[in-house]
């Protein structure tokens, strides 16, 4: 399709790229700033307007370069919600500089559109540059705290990993281009097939495209910087990387290995077997991030760790090359975006109070604040996945697949045992927040904010435990046309 | 039929715990400052569950023998996943219910005298009663899995708030034991649901639809593997030794009314899933595995009573009973391949009695272990060797307790003697139905099993002694006997102790029909022969 009639596929775009203009203008009018913040929320209900008005087809627009399908907005559905929860809530952290809420906001903003075009990229060039335009924000954010140390060194670190990794991807994509001459992600799976007599020369492409991946979404080997990102980085910063970001690798990697790298439904190209090694890396992710996230004390920490075993967990289908398996990690996604932003809230309610991350500092809660101790235990729960929850709906979604297509049972088995560690640490929270009395007996304080958004978490949370066929009927129609 | 009882069954309690909340928010602010809205709390959930109670009162008049599964209810809840809501009852699941409304009941009267924040603690509780009642109507897969996880975090808070010096451990403990147990489950029920055709959760349509699964995973076959997943997730609830470890430590930290709905209730799940869903759904390989049963029944027998008799703890004895006491069932249990009609009827009639008896049983010891706690502030039998007062270690704790409480000694007579199983008395007619089940296919290991019953007579009887009889120990010169609130919750427990030992026909015929029925199901589908 010609750049000019794909424009009215790219309406919530256009928008979101408006209201970055509007919200620079207003930042640089002196009366006008404290303003920013609601143009920014009501720029982003205006996304999610024309985010529903969108055309469900599958049509490749901007002559091949991006793709708009169901699959790419449901994702965007997703990045809408987070980002406006981050900006919503972002007032209510006393750690943020108020004098910069609006750059914040700013650059949230831009993550949020480079994360858009990673879900629709199609091309290796719009992979690339979507994935740069998410990170060199991202890595603005992450040092948003400009005298606090661990920000900074949670910046540089993020600096550092990223670029190494990025450029291992691109290394990658050169391989790609090499054999292919194309850079189309259609052409060149059709190219990769006619070099069946080159198993090596793919498989190391396939292995430097999914180390930048595999950084984006923090896979064991490469989620290093994950902890030290996610501890130094401003909270909301952090609770935006763990869900927005991480979503977006998962349906990058969804899209790229089911277009490149498989030639039709079930079966890989040239018949290299890259499903194992991603069955193997995610039974390693998985298993890693929750070992080490057993003896976290720092609130942050814990969560960084879980949210690797997390992007383990959804890792686990991709090796199973089927619809079901992308609706799967579809299906997982909508309630971690809840559960892990719920916990964050938290996190930061609870510093605004006592200045400090550690999970010690959460004792006493359960008589201190009753609901919002309960809620939070629903949404552990929710993150080990037992019932009646949406973790414990997706993660039957995952495991079923595992077992409805027969394959990599092992890696089912290694999912179901790394759910029990889980509960140790998760329900470690809970114990220091029901089982030890406070130090201190202050009264637990919370922004309205927060509490109100805690609250709207939980509320997906327990309602997709209980009901959710909305969701399924949902996924189905977003996955039909892929 | 299409009533709703059931499903008023299961949700009462969550309704009972929502009024109690609801109280919380609105009650009127008391003028005193005073914190008395405990009282309120406990009547709420007195008055929820005697409502349960007299609902599975009247279910159990309704409920004919003959006419296999009755009170159902069904409907889709989930059509994408054939998931339903499918409720229903059978002579299996009728005991367990009554069992459970009774035992919900008498936990409630029972923690009367609750002080630390009784709002949570009876919320908890009918939260646990809503989870154990749901597991044992449900008759789809999925539900019965939901409910089976909904019990684990109101028994994680029981145990870890209002438990003893060690409740944070014994309750992680819990948790981490049997959600192991559970998740292997959790990927059976998924093979169940995939491998069998058409794809359903319905347990009722999978006993016809299981027969035909033929696949291999690792080359083993899938019904052995889904036969062995299940298999664990309910040895641990049972618990079968060697995974029984949890269940000392969770029995005596936890607080009384939640020690006698744990023995009594909780354990009975991990029986009556292997006989709602291993048996019927794959009785071929109960063929196969019978023997191994039998083999972990005996071992329970003995090994449970060889370590009570080693506590000088009163709770902790109690709580090694009942892992004795699950071995029978056990062993009833496999005489279901008995070629000898007689014999399997014996034994799974006997293993399901049992299963009854044991709780009604149990829950008395560990009630009237209780009430020597709440007076006395221990438990011990013999003071341990590194008792705080030196003076004291390795000596008689109590003694003499006879004369001095007699209402409260006659009681404990009763418990004691109906758990080492004596004529007259309920244990001994299912224990003894159980052997004669055992006895009709593993001879060699059913003797050794009736070793278990000298061995428990033991332990009972030394308990006894040291506790009740010789001079009465000066420092418990002050010592009151039951209150009637404890009497009035114990007279229930000892009358059916007594009617089912004198009279057990009105248990047998509501559970003889459907026993009849399932080992119909596992004589007819004969002994495994497949691929290995």
């Amino acid at each position: 399709m010609t750049n000019l009639s794909s424009l009215s596929f790219y309406l919530p775009e256009l928008f979101l790229i408006g209201i970055i203009l509007l919200s620079i203008i207003i930042e640089l009018i002196p009366g006008c700033r404290k303003y920013n913040y609601f143009v920014v929320l009501a720029g982003l209900i205006s996304v999610a307007i024309m985010l529903s008005w969108s055309s469900t087809e599958s049509v490749s627009i901007f002559m091949g370069m991006s793709v708009s399908d169901p699959f790419a907005i449901f994702f965007k559905w997703i990045f809408v919600i987070a980002t406006f929860y981050i900006v919503l809530i972002s007032r209510a952290d006393n750690s943020l500089d108020k004098r910069l809420s609006g750059e914040f906001n700013i650059l949230l903003l831009i993550v949020m559109f480079g994360l858009f075009l990673m879900v629709t990229a199609n091309n290796l060039i719009m992979v690339y540059l979507s994935i740069e335009m998410v990170s060199i924000a991202s890595y603005i954010l992450a040092g948003m705290l400009k005298n606090d140390l661990k920000s900074n060194e949670a910046s540089l670190k993020y600096v550092i990993f990223g670029a190494f990794a990025s450029g291992l991807m691109l290394y990658g994509f050169s391989w790609l281009y090499g054999l292919s001459g194309s850079t189309d992600l259609h052409e060149i799976s059709a190219a990769l097939s006619g070099h069946m007599d080159q198993p090596f020369v793919i498989y190391m492409a396939i292995l430097l495209v999914l180390v930048g991946i595999g950084y984006k979404i923090s896979m064991v080997p490469f989620h290093y910087w994950t902890p030290d990102v996610y501890e130094g980085a401003p909270t909301p910063v952090t609770a935006y990387l763990s869900v927005a970001p991480k979503a977006a690798g998962i349906a990058l990697l969804i899209r790229f290995f089911s277009s490149t790298f498989t030639t039709d439904i079930s079966t890989t190209v040239s018949n290299i077997d890259w499903t194992t090694l991603v069955a193997v890396l995610s039974a390693i992710t998985m298993t890693v991030g929750n070992l080490l996230a057993l003896q976290q004390t720092n609130i942050k920490r814990l969560l960084a760790f879980s949210s690797i075993a997390h992007a383990g967990y959804m890792l686990m289908v991709i090796p199973v090359i089927s619809v079901d398996a992308r609706a799967a990690v579809m299906i997982y996604a909508v309630p971690y975006l809840f559960m892990n932003l719920g916990l964050f809230f938290m996190a930061i309610a609870i510093h605004n109070q006592t200045s400090s991350f550690e999970i010690s500092k959460w004792k006493g809660l359960g008589s201190r604040a009753p609901l919002m101790a309960g809620i939070m235990v629903v949404l552990l729960l929710s993150l080990t996945g037992l019932p009646p929850t949406g973790g414990f709906i997706g993660k039957v979604y995952l495991f079923s697949v595992l077992i409805k297509f027969q394959q990599f049972f092992w890696l089912a088995v290694i999912g179901v045992i790394n759910s029990v560690i889980s509960l140790f640490y998760y329900f470690r929270i809970v114990k220091t927040m029901y089982f030890s009395s406070a130090d201190d007996e202050t009264v637990f304080k919370i922004h309205p904010l927060l509490y109100w958004s805690i609250i709207s978490c939980v509320v997906p949370v327990l309602l997709l435990g209980i009901y959710w066929s909305p969701l399924i009927n949902f996924v189905q129609h977003s996955i039909s046309m892929f | 039929m299409n009533s709703h009882i059931l499903s008023l069954l299961v949700f009462i309690p969550i309704l009972g715990a929502l009024v109690t909340l609801a109280y919380q928010q609105f009650k009127p602010k008391s003028v005193n400052g005073n914190n008395d809205n405990g009282n309120a709390h406990k009547w709420i959930a007195a008055v929820t569950t005697g409502l349960q109670l007299l609902l599975a009162a009247w279910l159990y008049i309704q409920y004919i023998p003959t006419a296999g599964i009755q009170f159902v209810e069904q409907a889709s809840w989930i059509p994408q996943f054939n998931i339903e809501y499918y409720l229903g009852v059978d002579g299996l699941s009728l005991p367990m219910v009554l069992l459970t409304a009774l035992l919900s009941f008498i936990g409630v009267v029972s923690s009367w005298n609750i002080k630390k924040s009784t709002l949570g603690y009876f919320t908890m509780l009918l939260l646990l009663d809503t989870g154990m009642m749901g597991v044992f109507v449900s008759l789809d897969f999925f539900l019965f899995y939901i409910f089976w996880e909904v019990m684990l975090l109101p028994m994680y808070f029981l145990i870890g708030i209002w438990g003893g010096p060690q409740r944070q451990y014994a309750a992680i403990k819990f948790f981490l034991y049997t959600l192991f147990g559970s998740v292997f489950m959790l990927l059976a029920m998924l093979g169940l649901y995939f491998y069998s055709d058409p794809h359903t959760f319905n347990l009722i349509t999978l006993i016809q639809t299981a027969s035909s699964i033929n696949a291999t995973i690792w080359g083993m076959d899938v019904r052995i593997l889904i036969w062995v997943a299940l298999f664990i997730g309910f040895a641990i609830k049972v618990p079968i030794v060697p995974l029984h470890t949890w269940l000392p430590l969770a029995h005596v930290e936890a607080p009384t009314a939640v020690s006698v709905i744990l023995a009594g209730v909780l354990l009975k799940m991990g029986t009556y899933g292997l006989l709602r869903i291993n048996y019927p759904i794959l009785p071929d390989l109960v063929h196969w595995f019978a023997w191994f049963l039998a083999l972990l029944g005996v071992i329970n027998i003995i090994w449970g009573a060889l370590n009570a008799i080693a506590q000088i703890d009163l709770k902790k004895m109690v709580a090694y009973s009942s892992v004795s006491h699950m071995g029978y069932v056990l062993l009833g249990m496999a005489a279901v391949i008995s070629e000898n009609p007689a014999g399997a009827q014996a034994g799974l009639n006997g293993a399901l009695m049992q299963m009854f008896n044991h709780g009604t049983i149990t829950a008395m010891l560990f009630l009237l272990v209780g009430v020597v706690y709440e007076r006395a502030h221990h438990r011990y039998i013999f003071y341990p060797d590194d008792y705080k007062d030196k003076k004291l270690a390795g000596t008689r704790a109590f003694g003499g307790l006879g004369a001095k409480v007699p209402i409260y000694s006659a009681f404990v007579a009763l418990a004691f003697f109906a758990g080492l199983g004596l004529p007259a008395l309920s244990g001994f007619i299912s224990e003894v139905m159980c052997f004669i089940g055992g006895f009709s296919v593993f001879r060699t290991l059913t003797i050794i099993g009736t070793l278990g019953i000298l061995l428990n007579a033991i332990y009972f009887l030394r308990a006894y002694n040291h506790v009740f009889m010789g001079p009465l120990n000066s420092a418990y010169d002050d010592l009151t006997d039951m209150t009637k609130r404890e009497i009035f919750i114990l007279v229930p427990l000892a009358i059916l102790v007594i009617l089912f030992g004198v009279y057990p026909a009105p248990l047998l015929d509501m559970i003889a029909p459907t026993m009849g029925h399932l080992i119909d199901i596992i004589q007819n589908a004969g002994a495994y022969v497949g691929m290995m």
